[in-house]
């Protein structure tokens, strides 16, 4: 999409005159194995409209009948979030024409969602936020478009489009928060904190495979400022779109931007919606909010309440993942981390997969130390979040148990983590396709080790009188020789036998 | 005493997607002003103590399993389809935004 | 046997379980009446001979076989073209749906089908069942075979008028606010609304969710029973279905056939009869009425005053729902598409708009737009909200009416057939053609409508409303069943006796 660029305010420019209100909306797709209102299945990536029947393609006289396991879903999320849960609520219709909805109403919840008045403590930087939440209801996802013609595939300039209704139907969860005040400069972290602490919760309860990058986790960001210290409540954007963590993150500092840039040149924000481009970093305007919101809502006439009894609610309540806040303190006594070495942890986003990684069997301080360096410098290199880098906590694991065993050592893990992200098999397959793997053999050490002494006789000397530290320089020469696979520690003991 | 204007209808129109001309505008506007005056009564009837009906027959919780049941297949799908490509409905350029 | 299209639907089951005739015979001289009077009448929208003699040889295979799959195997029907009915054209009336074939059966069809019940074709209505006179059926109207210059009623007039014509021994119907009664009434035959919840509505295309329900439409009380039977029961796919079984019904109506109504306590509706209602129509009701008290019911006069706030309610409820059901009609996945004329690179929005113009009738944008105004913002509580607490209401008068009166009985509809396009641009007035059969739908009792002879001043039928509280549909078939009976002692056979013979057809 073209247009004039967005003039932005300068960060502390921003901070100085205005104060942030975030909100958050985020939509969960759960992972049941059928739809919210049909028995169709709900699997990724299947042949187009292949996955539908008469209700999720909203043919005239099709009824939907509602998905238990979604219910339930809805509720342990409700629970999770510290939520109340409705005795009694009702689906509603919101009526709105759009080529990708099959009956032009959206099956969802109104003014009676499940799951209302909870809350999430957030941790940045090593301080709690407590995020207030309003609401969790449950709805239906729509069809898929393909855009043909047009320069870009998108929709604008498209000359017609092609519909897949195969994620028409698919349970939904939506997750929104109450207005964000005070977050001031930390406003960008707390919601990607907000969003990343979210996606794990949604882990941890295994009611959605929370692939952001598959869009089964979707950020809308609302955003306002209003004038510093004043708490008032600006008029919002809302940013859709946002389906990354760093997104979340670079999508509100750059609204807050743009917002203050809007408002110091004396005009008004408008309340829309606006689109987040992950590859430009900008938004861009979409269409004003206007009467096509007035989406005349009712409850949908084809589905009974659902009353969830108490002792429903209570059955789910007990299996639901530790507390959050419990668990961290847990995993630090566990691990033995600093609380520095916790904080780093939780603020890159990698507390799920060190723990996933210490779980596949790598010592803590192992598994920290490649998510948080090697990791996160990739990450951080590709623009991905660490989580959809590409490699998993097992293989890390793995990689490790090869340091461990002494087959590798970190600086050839390295390359056995570049194998990994080019799809080149296995770590051990890595190591044997590229030999990698460290020489321990006496034999082969020992000539090499053997070639350094000669070729450095005042280093030797030096040994032989008892000055062990200048060992490393022999070990830098025995190892160059090897290209860096020898086995380290081998080669030192190796040097001392034959100079003692 | 309710009256729909004619501004109003092609509104609502436009609201429910149905492009209505001139003399449809004409006609509608009076005749639902009609209606809505002969169903004014309702407004006045029930007390705010009075709880809505929206189902004859007072059931909740009813639920299906989370298991498959066949459904269509996507030759069956597209058969009533005005125009369809590559598996997929054909539809018009959209205006507006990506949902 | 004699003719087969004047056989009742039960005695043409006895007779094929007896060999005495053949499914293929049924169907066949159906289909032959068909030929003969539905020019005239227009019963029918589409026609389906071969799909129907297939069915009739595979049950007559069953049959031969001594394994029939119900006890109406192999009698054919006609179902109304609001159901969908797999590789069958289901319009509902509409051009919007024109040719449109549903790659799936409604409920009620499947189990139609499962019976081994012949389908002989689609029935006309009112387009997507908005109407009483079947005049807004977007392929033209149904002719009254009393008259043919006069209505059949609506919206499923197709299907009573070809039950009325002996064009089919049973059809399938809907009502939402009379659509089985008072056609049922203006052309002399049965028609049933169940209790709500009690009959599938999967694959029936809602009008009013709330509102619709499928019933029988018949020319005598029993072949209803028999029918309602067979179509009735829980339904796992219609979240609103109830999962109580369908109560003996043709025991009540034998119970009823005897003619004796002692104990019963029936209740007129002082609301429901007087002002509004024409001459011949009242002079039948009460007639109805002392006949039943001479077989020994109970008389009384029971006050509902909720009602008069009936249609109000209704025509605001209907209308909303409505919008929000017809608006998957936007020319994307089926259905008519149409191009704007006047732009060059026309929108999906464009074609929507453009395609709903052109594919809807005046009736039913008049109530869309009626809809979409009663949701909208601002006017929700006022009128949606206000509408379904005169639901409760209404509720509310029935049982207290109930605590006094086993059934109520009022006029079915306030006149008689009304002559074709009389009221096709006076909504109101055509509105009111469903004074009397409303209520049942807002609260969801059952509710008949049987033949009370004709009115003395055009001689045209009248129709007899019972209504029962709800889940008491053997109620209403029994006392249906004692008040035909006392009727048909009295005439000396049914009402259909005395319809004119149509023209081109052997009387």
């Amino acid at each position: 999409m073209t247009g004039k660029s967005d003039t932005l305010v300068a960060w502390d420019d921003v901070l100085a005159s205005y104060d942030p209100a975030l909100g958050l909306e985020v939509h969960v797709e759960l992972n049941t194995v059928t739809k919210m209102f049909c028995g169709c299945p709900t699997e990724f990536g299947a042949e187009p409209n292949s996955q539908v029947c008469p209700v999720c393609l909203g043919l005239p006289g099709a009824m939907p009948v509602v998905n238990r396991k979604a219910v339930e879903s809805a509720i342990r999320i409700g629970l999770a979030l510290n939520c109340e849960i409705a005795e009694w609520c009702r689906f509603a219709r919101k009526n709105y024409f759009y080529p990708d909805m099959p009956k032009n109403f959206q099956t969802s919840q109104y003014d009676e969602p499940i799951a209302f008045e909870g809350y999430m403590d957030v941790m940045v930087e090593g301080e709690i936020h407590r995020v207030e939440i309003e609401r969790a209801h449950m709805e239906e996802d729509t069809g898929k478009s393909l855009h043909v013609g047009g320069a870009t595939g998108r929709i604008h300039g498209a000359d017609y489009s092609l519909v897949d209704y195969n994620r028409a139907g698919i349970p939904l969860i939506e997750i929104v928060t109450k207005p964000i005040m005070g977050s001031r400069e930390k406003a960008p972290l707390i919601a990607k904190a907000y969003v990343a602490q979210l996606r794990e919760l949604i882990v941890a309860l295994g009611v959605s495979d929370a692939r952001m990058d598959q869009g089964s986790i979707r950020a809308d960001v609302n955003l306002s400022l209003a004038p510093v210290g004043t708490g008032a409540l600006g008029t919002r954007t809302e940013t859709k779109n946002v389906n990354s963590l760093r997104s979340v993150e670079r999508a509100v500092r750059y609204e807050m931007q743009r917002h203050a840039a809007v408002l110091d040149s004396g005009k008004a924000i408008f309340q829309e919606t606006r689109h987040w481009h992950e590859d430009t970093g900008v938004t861009t305007s979409g269409r004003e909010k206007s009467d096509a919101d007035d989406y005349r809502y009712f409850p949908e006439p084809d589905l009974v309440p659902v009353a969830p009894s108490r002792a429903w609610v209570e059955e789910l309540s007990g299996t639901l993942p530790e507390n959050p806040r419990e668990k961290l303190d847990r995993l630090q006594a566990d691990w033995g981390f600093s609380d520095l070495e916790m904080r780093d942890t939780v603020g890159a986003g990698a507390l799920g997969l060190v723990e996933e990684t210490i779980a596949a069997g790598a010592a803590p301080q192992a598994a920290r130390k490649w998510w948080l360096s090697e990791m996160a410098r990739r990450a951080n290199d590709s623009g991905v979040d660490i989580a959809e880098l590409g490699v998993s906590p097992a293989q890390v694991a793995a990689v490790q148990a090869l340091v461990d065993a002494k087959t590798i050592n970190d600086k050839l893990a390295r390359q056995v983590f570049d194998g990994l992200l080019a799809g080149e098999g296995t770590p051990e397959e890595i190591v044997a396709a590229r030999g990698l793997a460290v020489v321990s053999d006496d034999g082969a050490l020992g000539a090499a080790v053997d070639i350094a002494i000669a070729a450095n006789p005042d280093v030797a000397d030096k040994i032989r009188d008892g000055k062990h530290a200048a060992a490393g320089a022999l070990i830098g020469v025995v190892m160059k020789e090897m290209r860096g696979q020898a086995d380290a520690g081998r080669v030192r003991e190796l040097i001392l036998e034959k100079l003692s | 005493m309710p009256e729909i204007t004619r501004d109003e209808v092609a509104h609502l129109a436009t609201l429910a997607r149905i492009d209505l001309d001139d003399a449809e505008l004409d006609h509608l506007a009076p005749q639902l002003s009609v209606i809505l005056e002969s169903i004014a009564s309702i407004s006045s009837v029930a007390g705010d103590d009075v709880p809505p009906t929206s189902h004859p027959m007072p059931l909740t919780n009813v639920f299906r399993e989370d298991v498959v049941v066949p459904g269509l297949t996507a030759a069956q799908a597209l058969s009533g389809a005005p125009a369809s490509e590559q598996q997929r409905f054909s539809v018009p350029r959209i205006l507006g935004d990506e949902q | 046997m004699s003719d087969l299209t004047r056989t009742t639907a039960a005695q043409l089951a006895d007779a094929l379980a007896a060999g005495e005739t053949t499914s293929v015979e049924v169907t066949q001289a159906h289909l032959d009446r068909i030929g003969e009077v539905d020019g005239a009448i227009h019963a029918f929208l589409h026609v389906d001979a071969e799909g129907a003699l297939a069915q009739a040889a595979a049950s007559d295979a069953r049959r031969a076989a001594g394994r029939p799959a119900s006890g109406l195997d192999g009698v054919p029907i006609a179902v109304k073209d609001i159901l969908a009915t797999q590789g069958l054209p289901t319009t509902c009336g509409s051009k919007i749906l024109e040719g449109w074939i549903p790659p799936y059966d409604a409920t009620v069809v499947a189990r139609l089908k499962a019976a081994g019940l012949p389908i002989l074709g689609k029935t006309n209505m009112d387009e997507f069942a908005m109407g009483s006179s079947t005049e807004h059926s977007a392929y033209g109207p149904t002719h009254n075979p009393w008259d043919l210059d006069r209505i059949p009623g609506g919206s499923g007039g197709g299907s009573a008028a070809a039950v009325a014509a002996f064009e089919a021994p049973l059809a399938l119907g809907t009502d939402t606010g009379g659509s089985i009664r008072q056609p049922g009434a203006v052309t002399g035959t049965v028609g049933v609304k169940p209790t709500y919840g009690s009959i599938s509505r999967y694959g029936l295309v809602a009008l009013a969710n709330s509102l619709d329900q499928v019933g029988p439409v018949t020319r005598t009380v029993l072949d209803a029973a028999l029918l309602h039977e067979l179509i009735g029961g829980h339904d796992p796919r219609d979240s609103t279905s109830i999962t109580q079984p369908v109560p003996d019904l043709t025991d009540a109506v034998r119970l009823g056939a005897t003619g004796d109504l002692t104990g019963v306590r029936i209740g007129v509706v002082k609301e429901l009869n007087g002002s509004g209602y024409q001459d011949g129509v009242r002079q039948r009701f009460q007639e109805s009425v002392d006949l039943m008290v001479d077989a020994g019911a109970t008389l009384v006069e029971v006050s509902c005053p909720m009602f008069v706030h009936a249609l109000a309610a209704y025509y605001l409820i209907l209308p909303a729902e409505a919008s929000s059901n017809l608006a998957k009609f936007d020319a994307m996945r089926y259905g008519l598409r149409v191009l704007p004329e006047d732009i060059a690179d026309p929108s999906a929005e464009d074609v929507m708009r453009a395609s709903r113009d052109a594919g809807f009738g005046d009736e039913v944008k008049r109530r869309i737009i009626l809809g979409t105004y009663a949701l909208s913002s601002g006017y929700y509580d006022a009128y949606y909200g206000q509408a379904q607490k005169v639901r409760t209401l209404i509720s509310r008068d029935f049982d207290a009416a109930f605590e006094q009166a086993d059934v109520l009985l009022s006029p079915t509809a306030p006149t008689t057939a009304f002559k074709l396009g009389e009221k096709l641009d006076d909504p109101i007035a055509m509105y009111l053609n469903d004074l009397a059969t409303i209520p049942a739908n807002l609260s969801g009792v059952p509710g008949i409508s049987v033949p009370g002879g004709l009115a003395e001043e055009d001689g045209l039928p009248v129709g007899i409303q019972i209504l029962a509280p709800t889940m008491a549909d053997d109620r209403v078939y029994r006392v249906g069943s004692a008040l035909e009976t006392l009727l048909t002692d009295r005439w000396g056979g049914p009402l259909l006796d005395r319809a004119p013979a149509l023209k081109g057809a052997p009387a």
